[in-house]
């Protein structure tokens, strides 16, 4: 009687090998949040070691203009002014945001509404292509192409604000045309009917209903875009020219946050200053990329489309 | 202008420019294969890299570059499966699955030198590991996980709720039901989101650069055993990779025949990111159709 009673109340083997399942699947999915949550904090620990062990003054950190942290300024502050690298990453990111943007469009527009066939068959490789190559590739063809044909232009060493904006603008192009062709084609077809029953052209349906209809999500896949290209290291690296000063023009070399951070990281000695300033750079690059983030969130959630 | 002159007009600025993407493309390929081919040879492919010479080759690059990769699925894929089956079969619709979503969308939106860094202060410096592949194929992990496990969740996502009804049906415990019946139906769709995270793995460099390090030393092809120091198979070994070399050869500029050379390793990595892609989209065919019994 015992014995079977027990046998009974005992879990039985399906129900064990569950237990076992969700183990598994349990720490993995603890193991990915354990990580997510040590990187923030190691990088922002290690980010703020400048204004907290170092005294330099967060102001005076993302206004400053000098960025040369193994020396001491006249007035005895250390000179890390990170000015020049966020207005050089801001720069580079907007531009090949604002250039790439019409063209995503318009590769989304085509294969969605003006010709869906030679769109699937032809375009989709191509921009899957694109995405497939990597960023050192893109970095060296600008330096073999960009850099000297700019230089044959303009002059100068070729390197700076213009060649990293097209380096970037190459870069983006797949990602926000390929988000967009997601954005687009959400739009429910009856809407385009209905623009057309009313005897709209095509281009005033794309324009005056496919576009706003998709704005939210189009706006998602520009930031998204933007985020890629803020945080894209090497390539820009190779082309940007790595000069710590303010860029006062389109053409001369200057140096992104995340250009310096390749650059020195590995030259600094840990603890120091000139090291922790590095890291303070990347945590406005970790930073950032949050703010990307809630971004798209906050628009994605505003511009579901109501049916 | 009438509305059909206006339709007609922006018709042919949307061909121009799509045109001119696809020229875009034409020229970045031509560029890399036309300047890349005429240095890859044998020689090219199988003689050490050499930095102050001209004349080097790429071979432990190349090597180097397959092993991470080798490594890097390996430590990521049971990761990214088991969190992708907890995401699709277990997680309710709470908010702790929102946190939990929100926690890998952020670490995929992470700039990959940040990771690449994280890294290099966690193993390089913290666990004194110092530059080594090991140090890459986390840090390759870490960039890797939140792209599998969504291409993995889709794929699972994808098979009907019959087929887990029918696994209930037959009294099999929820975990039987998956291994058994989600998962083989889930096959095609996952290897084809491994194989292209593979082509990304294999591009990426900006997370290497201080985890896997910038030096390639000599190697021995003819040492199996993994714990020596100068073994092709030790995990332990600083090892550059060819992405990691392209960008070196181009940033130091003391190899005389750094053009050369990276246009001839752009070319071999092109080649084996082209070979990853269609390879992804044949398997995935070719699965789909034996399991389906489609012809």
């Amino acid at each position: 009687m015992d014995e079977i009673q027990k046998k009974l109340n005992a879990p039985s083997k399906a129900s064990r090998e569950d237990v076992i399942g969700r183990i598994i699947s349990y720490t993995c999915i603890a193991v990915i949040i354990a990580l997510v949550v040590s990187i923030l904090y190691f990088i922002t620990s290690r980010g703020i070691a400048t204004f907290t062990t170092n005294h330099v003054s967060l102001w005076q950190f993302l206004t400053g203009k000098q960025w040369n942290p193994g020396t001491l300024s006249a007035n005895g502050q250390p000179q890390v002014g990170a000015l020049p690298m966020i207005v050089t990453s801001f720069s580079v990111t907007i531009l090949a945001a604002l250039v790439a943007t019409p063209f995503a469009i318009a590769v989304a527009l085509f294969m969605t509404d003006i010709a869906p066939k030679t769109g699937a068959k032809f375009l989709q490789p191509v921009i899957e292509l694109l995405v497939g190559i990597p960023s050192v590739v893109y970095g060296f063809i600008g330096l073999t192409v960009v850099v000297p044909f700019i230089r044959h232009l303009f002059g100068g060493t070729g390197s700076g604000i213009l060649a990293g904006t097209i380096v970037l603008f190459v870069m983006v192009l797949p990602t926000i045309s390929s988000l967009a062709v997601d954005a687009l084609r959400a739009v429910p077809t009856y809407f385009r009917s209905a623009s057309l029953a009313l005897g709209a052209t095509r281009f005033q349906t794309i324009y005056k209903v496919l576009l706003r209809a998709a704005m939210p999500r189009l706006l998602t896949a520009v930031i998204f875009g933007m985020a890629r290209a803020f945080g894209e290291a090497l390539a820009v690296q190779m082309v940007i020219g790595n000069a710590v000063l303010m860029p006062h023009n389109l053409v001369t070399p200057t140096s992104t946050l995340t250009s310096q951070l390749t650059t020195n990281i590995g030259n600094t000695i840990m603890g120091t200053l000139p090291n922790n300033a590095l890291w303070s750079l990347a945590l406005i690059l970790l930073l950032m990329s949050l703010v990307f983030n809630l971004l798209i969130r906050y628009i994605g959630k505003r511009g579901e489309i109501k049916s | 202008m009438t509305p059909n002159q206006t339709d007609r007009i922006a018709t042919q600025l949307i061909n121009f420019l799509v045109l001119i993407v696809v020229l875009i493309l034409l020229f970045l390929l031509g560029d890399i294969i036309f300047s890349g081919f005429p240095h890859v040879s044998w020689h090219f492919l199988t003689s050490p890299s050499s930095s102050f010479s001209a004349g080097g080759g790429i071979r432990d690059q190349l090597f180097n570059s397959l092993y991470l990769l080798v490594l890097t699925l390996l430590i990521s894929f049971p990761l990214a499966l088991g969190s992708a089956i907890y995401l699709s079969e277990y997680a309710g619709n709470n908010w702790r699955t929102g946190l939990i979503r929100t926690a890998i969308e952020v670490l995929s939106s992470l700039p990959s030198v940040v990771v690449g860094l994280f890294g290099y202060l966690l193993f390089v410096i913290s666990f004194h590991i110092g530059f080594s592949i090991l140090s890459g194929a986390i840090a390759l992990t870490f960039f890797n996980l939140p792209l599998l496990v969504r291409s993995i969740e889709g794929s699972l996502h994808a098979v009907p709720d019959s087929q887990r009804e029918a696994g209930i049906a037959l009294g099999l415990s929820n975990w039987r039901t998956i291994r058994g019946i989600i998962l083989p139906a889930a096959l095609p769709g996952i290897l084809t989101g491994i194989i292209l995270s593979a082509g990304r793995v294999f591009g990426e460099a900006a997370a290497l650069i201080y985890t896997a390090g910038q030096s390639a030393p000599i190697l021995n092809y003819a040492d199996w055993n993994p714990t020596d120091g100068s073994s092709f198979l030790n995990p332990m070994r600083p090892a550059e990779t060819l992405a990691v070399h392209i960008w070196k050869v181009n940033t130091e500029g003391v190899t005389p025949d750094a053009v050369s050379v990276s246009a001839g390793a752009s070319a071999v990595l092109i080649i084996v990111i082209l070979i990853f892609n269609f390879g992804a989209r044949a398997i995935g065919n070719h699965l789909y159709k034996k399991m389906t019994g489609g012809k």
